[in-house]
């Protein structure tokens, strides 16, 4: 009895009121507890987000707005950083290169994903063998990627190439012609990034009721169609969720760009993460370089605010 | 219910196996057999790497391409080690992700217990920051985050790329906060009662019970940590305190047309998670797996 009673006054103590002091007194005292200790708990990430994060945003939006190489005087440059910059015929490249490199990676991403997901989901005992091959390509380093695929791209030495003069394809000089540079960067991105698309499609494959596939089955649906009506469907929260982190990471990419070229990309292999790094660092001209950051950072959230306004139309959710 | 739907899948595929007889068998070795190809195919540039590295330089341009070199040789190894300095690049990358990952596990911790365990003033629209966060790109930030590490004497020196890793990580925080909230009131209640206060309840209940999620958040944050390219880039100018993929990047620059020695560095680079991985895949999928599942 009386360890129930203390049982629940210590439920008392963790979640509401205490019947001994009066309500209000107890629970603004409480309350004020309650927020010291959230805070020590809380003060080290705190002391980080302010820092690292809110601070380093704030001030980038006001840099934006000035013109400032980091060391000299800042003078007031109104909007004048982003008329600069979006009408910089470079960096309007840069733009069309990203924009063309996410046209080219995600569809690959998601669609190779989806493929080896459904397939794998068969594979039996095996699938742990496939998932090492598939997937160890996503945890090596980005510069190991590119030093390896720098190698295949290279026209005098790459067995690429050589196999596809082999089945009597055009071989093409990937990273200096203008015209596949951006193609090749897609295809080091979908062998890199396939295993992370496959093993989210498996998670979301393997939370499908089956017996949503069993009724198909039963009311003599094809493998197509069970995979057009009933699998795509169910699948869409995933697809959703894959979409818009691909489309933001690809918005992003720049690792594979600098261990191609270093800071001497050619026009046709820059993209705007790689202008904002040039424009900061290479000519130090901060105010321009956060614009231009701020600039994508809007795209990213006007392009994933449409995903998710486009939802309502085709992601389905159980529950 | 879930037996009930077993009992009729193996009902269906009794039945189709019967009618169909061999086919499902040749179906199944197709599959197969697409997806020991298309493995081959994923894991072929390793293998290129790999090999590559114990091959002479005169093997590189041998024509049509040879995966196995003809004698092997440990030049390439040499050559890389004789021209960076990849013992400290070596250490300072394990050292800085370890730092990294064992701070940032015990802050993200921390900050989640008051996310889910404290009723604090502030408490949703603090979380509700931190969400929005994780939104925003690394680059928009680098340039301000440049100057504030010029300010506190923090560029070209391993702090400028541990501490804010290591005391800010959103994803960390929200991750461990699902966590705790699936992790009974009462268990602390009886800690309580008994005289523990938060931060013995903490340490001694919550944080024991959330060494499955830590040690997939762990692998990850030190992954994270291991690879990064981006923010090493950006404040270290000295190779001394290059990490590993600066320095493989830096090496390439120096041995371009060396391609066994290249391949060497980039081995030295990607093996060590590849072998992490090899030992922990179970893990690490499962942690990719709820990272997705979660938002």
């Amino acid at each position: 009895m009386a360890v129930s009673s203390a049982g629940s006054r210590a439920r008392a103590r963790l979640t509401s009121a205490d019947p001994d002091v009066h309500p209000d007194r107890r629970s603004r005292r409480r309350r004020g507890r309650d927020t010291a200790a959230g805070y020590l708990f809380l003060a080290p990430q705190l002391l980080g987000l302010v820092v690292f994060m809110v601070g380093p945003l704030l001030f980038a939006l006001v840099l934006a707005f000035y013109h400032w190489d980091g060391f000299g005087t800042r003078s007031f440059a109104g909007l004048s950083n982003f008329t600069e910059v979006m009408s910089s015929q470079r960096i309007q490249r840069a733009a069309v290169n990203t924009v063309w490199f996410t046209v080219l990676q995600v569809p690959g991403l998601m669609l190779t994903g989806l493929f080896f997901a459904l397939l794998m989901q068969r594979a039996g005992k095996l699938t742990p063998v496939y998932r090492l091959a598939f997937f160890a390509p996503v945890i090596t380093s980005s510069v190991a990627v590119a030093a390896i695929w720098l190698w295949l791209f290279n026209p005098d030495i790459s067995p690429v190439n050589n196999a596809l003069r082999g089945i009597g394809l055009p071989a093409p000089n990937w990273l200096q012609d203008a015209r596949f540079v951006i193609p090749a960067f897609a295809i080091v991105g979908i062998w890199q990034g396939l295993g992370y698309q496959l093993i989210m499609f498996m998670a979301g494959l393997q939370s499908i009721d089956r017996s949503f596939l069993e009724a198909a089955v039963l009311d003599g649906c094809s493998e197509w169609q069970k995979l057009r009506h009933v699998t795509i469907p169910l699948l869409s929260p995933t697809i959703l969720f894959l979409s818009i982190t691909s489309i933001i990471g690809s918005f992003q990419v720049f690792d594979y760009i600098y261990v191609f070229f270093d800071d001497r990309a050619p026009d046709s292999a820059r993209t705007i993460v790689y202008e904002v790094v040039r424009i900061a660092f290479g000519e130090f001209n901060f105010g321009a370089a956060s614009a231009l950051a701020f600039l994508l950072f809007l795209a990213l959230l006007v392009v994933t605010g449409c995903q998710l306004a486009a939802q309502k139309k085709w992601v389905h959710y159980t529950e | 219910m879930s037996t009930f739907s077993d009992t009729l899948s193996r009902a269906v595929t009794t039945a189709k196996g019967a009618s169909g007889s061999g086919r499902p068998a040749r179906r199944k070795l197709l599959l197969h057999a697409v997806l020991v190809v298309c493995a081959i195919g994923m894991a072929l540039p390793f293998a290129w790497m790999l090999f590559s590295s114990f091959k002479p330089l005169s093997e590189i341009f041998v024509q049509p391409p040879k995966l196995l070199p003809q004698d092997w040789t440990e030049q390439g190894y040499r050559t890389a080690l004789g021209g960076a300095d990849f013992v400290r690049g070596f250490w300072n990358s394990t050292y800085i992700a370890l730092t990294v990952t064992a701070v940032s596990l015990l802050t993200s911790a921390m900050a989640a217990y008051a996310f889910s365990r404290i009723d604090f003033w502030g408490r949703r629209p603090l979380f509700i920051v931190f969400l929005a966060t994780m939104m925003v790109p690394g680059q928009l930030t680098i340039i301000p985050l440049y100057i504030i590490m010029g300010w506190l004497g923090w560029v070209d020196t391993h702090a400028a790329i541990i501490v804010p890793p290591a005391l800010f990580n959103a994803f960390g925080v929200f991750l461990l906060r699902q966590y705790i909230k699936g992790i009974p009131v009462e268990l602390e209640e009886a800690a309580q009662i008994d005289g523990a206060g938060r931060v013995r309840r903490f340490v001694t209940i919550i944080l024991p019970l959330l060494r499955t999620p830590l040690t997939a958040l762990g692998i990850f944050t030190f992954l994270g940590q291991w690879n990064n390219f981006f923010f090493p880039l950006i404040f270290l100018n000295s190779s001394e305190k290059f990490t590993l993929p600066l320095l493989v990047n830096q090496f390439k620059g120096q041995y371009v047309s060396d391609w066994p020695a290249l391949m060497a560095a980039t081995t030295l680079l990607a093996a060590p998670m590849l072998i992490v991985f090899a030992f922990a895949q179970r893990q690490i999928v499962e942690g990719i797996a709820l990272s997705g599942s979660k938002s």
